[in-house]
């Protein structure tokens, strides 16, 4: 069993979840080559074939050229399974690779189960094991899942990439940097957060409190900063910040992959929900089943006290 | 301009999900069904650009699924999409993303959409396959993941969303496809009147047996609920108590309450 692993970089730099895809095709058993379309100073450390292609030729985000070279790639290579990261690189070029060859796209996997892919679906309340039915499957893995126990010390195997056509239908005009942030939440020992749970606006104040009362920050889930209640500095989870304080306090948050994925690692979590089965609860350490409108006041005032 | 916005009905997250007796998929009875949060987005954007380019614009929804997902089509009418599309399918739950973007490309074919947008993943099933995979069998080009839209003269302005608060800027020309990703906008609520005007609109309906033509690239083999880690403590029951007991906890566990 072959698998091809197509690399994550960014802004000049090999991104270390291309690492994750490693672990992946081993904990498959797979044999591995990769695809990096970037530069030579950053090809990955591990053994096998990497197919590199210049990405100052290139470009680093350019999905219909990017998907000819991993075109390329599987002729020479033949895989069974072709691997991206779950991430928006991943979910964006799989797609236009699977449906090229006509190969059964697998998304964000978050385990193999008796060789069998396993998938979350409704918020991860539930999972799902699917089997691809061609021949040549293209799979996409959660960020996070597959974690990289050893750091990679191989030698690779270099083989180059160039194509005669690099025309695309898009133009890549450049990257905006992330908002300049109010609040470093990394350093905060103490984040309590808000969630859609806390039903609107005018209630933030009611966590915000809480988190004074604890000498905290406050934090937020995505669409409590898309709604415009808190401001984006405040965002945990993959397109916010990346926290692990002392104690962090998720209040009226279901769980999602995406938040969890930026607060999973804080020491001690504590949860308030109404729902006993949000996802929430597989990571909180204290699953709080109660209206958090109701509960955080009391909990407010018995800490003031 | 002639848009076509791409929406699913699912099941509120907020729901008890078990598997159903085949262990195939979720049990759908006692489930409410909404509008794919996603797709909210996508039909905010085209109603938008509807109103930017009055009537030289003409957008239609479309949604494959059992009758349910009328409610849906109703709501984005409502919301101000010109026309929807039913695709009849009382069973569109076991296709898989390939089928339903195949739905969607064989009805778009040959109609002249310039633009198509579809929501970046779905909340039930969150493959963030169709809309891809629906540019690439009709030959679009495709930015995913939008947090930023903007369209003049056949060109669109599209703002990615990267991971940690990173965006890319791409421009591509129509025809095209893109994906949006939540905070793209503020999607309306549809107000009393337009709810009533929405009335009017003309749904069209399609067996889902006319215009699928496509096998399954795979198949679900069981749907089960996740392995539980256990561990974490839950507290039930009186307010006080419950604030008394999680104090207590504090104290005994972390270092941030003395
Ligand atoms: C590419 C991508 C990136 C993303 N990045 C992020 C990110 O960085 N951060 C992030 O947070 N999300 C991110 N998301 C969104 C993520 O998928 C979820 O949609 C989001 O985290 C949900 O936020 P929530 O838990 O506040 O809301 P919901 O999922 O709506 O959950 C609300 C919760 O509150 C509970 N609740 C409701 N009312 C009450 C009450 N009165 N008392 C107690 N509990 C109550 C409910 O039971 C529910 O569990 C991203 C999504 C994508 C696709
Ligand atoms: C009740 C139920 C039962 C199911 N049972 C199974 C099963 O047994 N086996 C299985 O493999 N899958 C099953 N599914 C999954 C379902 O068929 C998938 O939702 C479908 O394949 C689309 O994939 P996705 O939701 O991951 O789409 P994504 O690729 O995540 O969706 C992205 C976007 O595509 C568009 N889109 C997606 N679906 C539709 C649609 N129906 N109409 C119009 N636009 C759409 C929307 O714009 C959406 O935002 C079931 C779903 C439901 C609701």
């Amino acid at each position: 069993m072959k698998a091809l692993l197509i690399c994550e970089y960014r802004e000049g730099k090999l991104l270390d979840a291309s690492y994750e895809l490693a672990a992946f095709a081993d904990k498959l058993g797979a044999e591995k080559a990769m695809v990096l379309i970037g530069s030579e100073a950053e090809v990955p450390k591990v053994n096998g074939t990497v197919y590199l292609a210049d990405a100052g030729k290139y470009g680093e985000y350019n999905p219909d050229v990017h998907k000819k070279i991993v075109l390329a790639a599987v002729e020479r290579e033949n895989p069974d399974y072709i691997v991206f990261v779950h991430s928006s690189y991943g979910w964006d070029l799989a797609p236009r690779v699977a449906a090229t060859l006509k190969a059964a796209q697998i998304s964000e996997i978050v385990n193999i189960v008796d060789g069998k892919f396993e998938v979350g679906i409704c918020n991860s309340k539930l999972r799902r094991n699917v089997t691809p039915t061609t021949g040549k499957a293209v799979l996409t893995i959660q960020a996070g899942a597959f974690s990289v126990t050893d750091a990679s010390q191989g030698v690779p195997q270099l083989e180059r990439i160039d194509l005669a056509d690099g025309a695309s239908s898009l133009e890549f005009v450049g990257y905006e940097p992330a908002e300049k942030k109010d609040v470093d939440l990394t350093r905060a020992e103490v984040i309590v957060s808000a969630g859609r749970g806390v039903g609107k606006k005018e209630n933030v104040p009611v966590i915000a409190s809480l988190a004074k009362a604890l000498g905290g920050e406050l934090g937020a889930s995505r669409p409590v900063v898309d709604a415009g209640w808190v401001e984006h500095s405040h965002q945990v989870g993959t397109t916010g910040q990346t926290v692990s304080p002392k104690l962090y306090v998720a209040c009226g948050i279901s769980g999602a992959i995406q938040h969890l994925a930026g607060m999973k690692k804080s020491d001690f979590i504590v949860a308030i929900n109404k729902d006993k089965d949000a996802p929430i609860g597989e990571v909180a350490d204290v699953l709080v089943v109660a209206d958090v409108l109701q509960f955080v006041p009391a909990l407010t005032g018995m800490l003031q006290k | 301009m002639k848009v076509l916005v791409c929406i699913k009905q699912v099941p509120d997250m907020e729901s008890r999900f078990k598997a159903n007796s085949s262990g195939n998929w979720y049990d759908e009875a006692d489930l409410a069904f909404r509008m794919n949060e996603y797709d909210e987005y996508a039909v905010e954007q085209a109603v938008q650009l509807r109103e930017q380019l009055g009537d030289a614009a003409d957008v239609t929804v479309i949604s494959i699924g059992p009758d349910r997902v009328q409610e849906a089509l109703k709501k984005a009418l409502a919301m101000g999409c010109d026309r929807g599309v039913h695709v009849q399918d009382p069973v569109s739950s076991l296709k898989d993303p390939w089928q339903i973007a195949s739905i969607i490309a064989t009805f778009a074919k040959d109609k002249g959409f310039d633009l198509i947008f579809a929501g970046m993943q779905s909340q039930d099933r969150g493959s963030a396959q169709v809309g891809v995979t629906v540019a690439e069998q009709l030959g679009y080009s495709c930015a995913t993941t939008l947090v930023g839209f903007a369209c003049s003269d056949g060109v669109i302005t599209a703002k990615r969303e990267l991971e940690g608060g990173l965006k890319g800027v791409v421009k591509l020309k129509t025809p095209a496809l893109v994906t949006c990703q939540l905070g793209l906008n503020v999607p309306r609520y549809p107000t009393l009147p337009n709810i009533m005007k929405a009335k009017k609109k003309e749904i069209l309906s399609i067996p889902v047996a006319d215009i699928l033509k496509e096998e399954a690239l795979a198949t679900t083999t069981s749907v089960h609920p996740p392995a539980r880690k256990g561990g974490g403590i839950v507290l039930e029951g009186d307010l006080n108590d419950m604030a008394a007991q999680l104090i207590g906890i504090l104290k005994e566990k972390t270092a941030v309450l003395r």
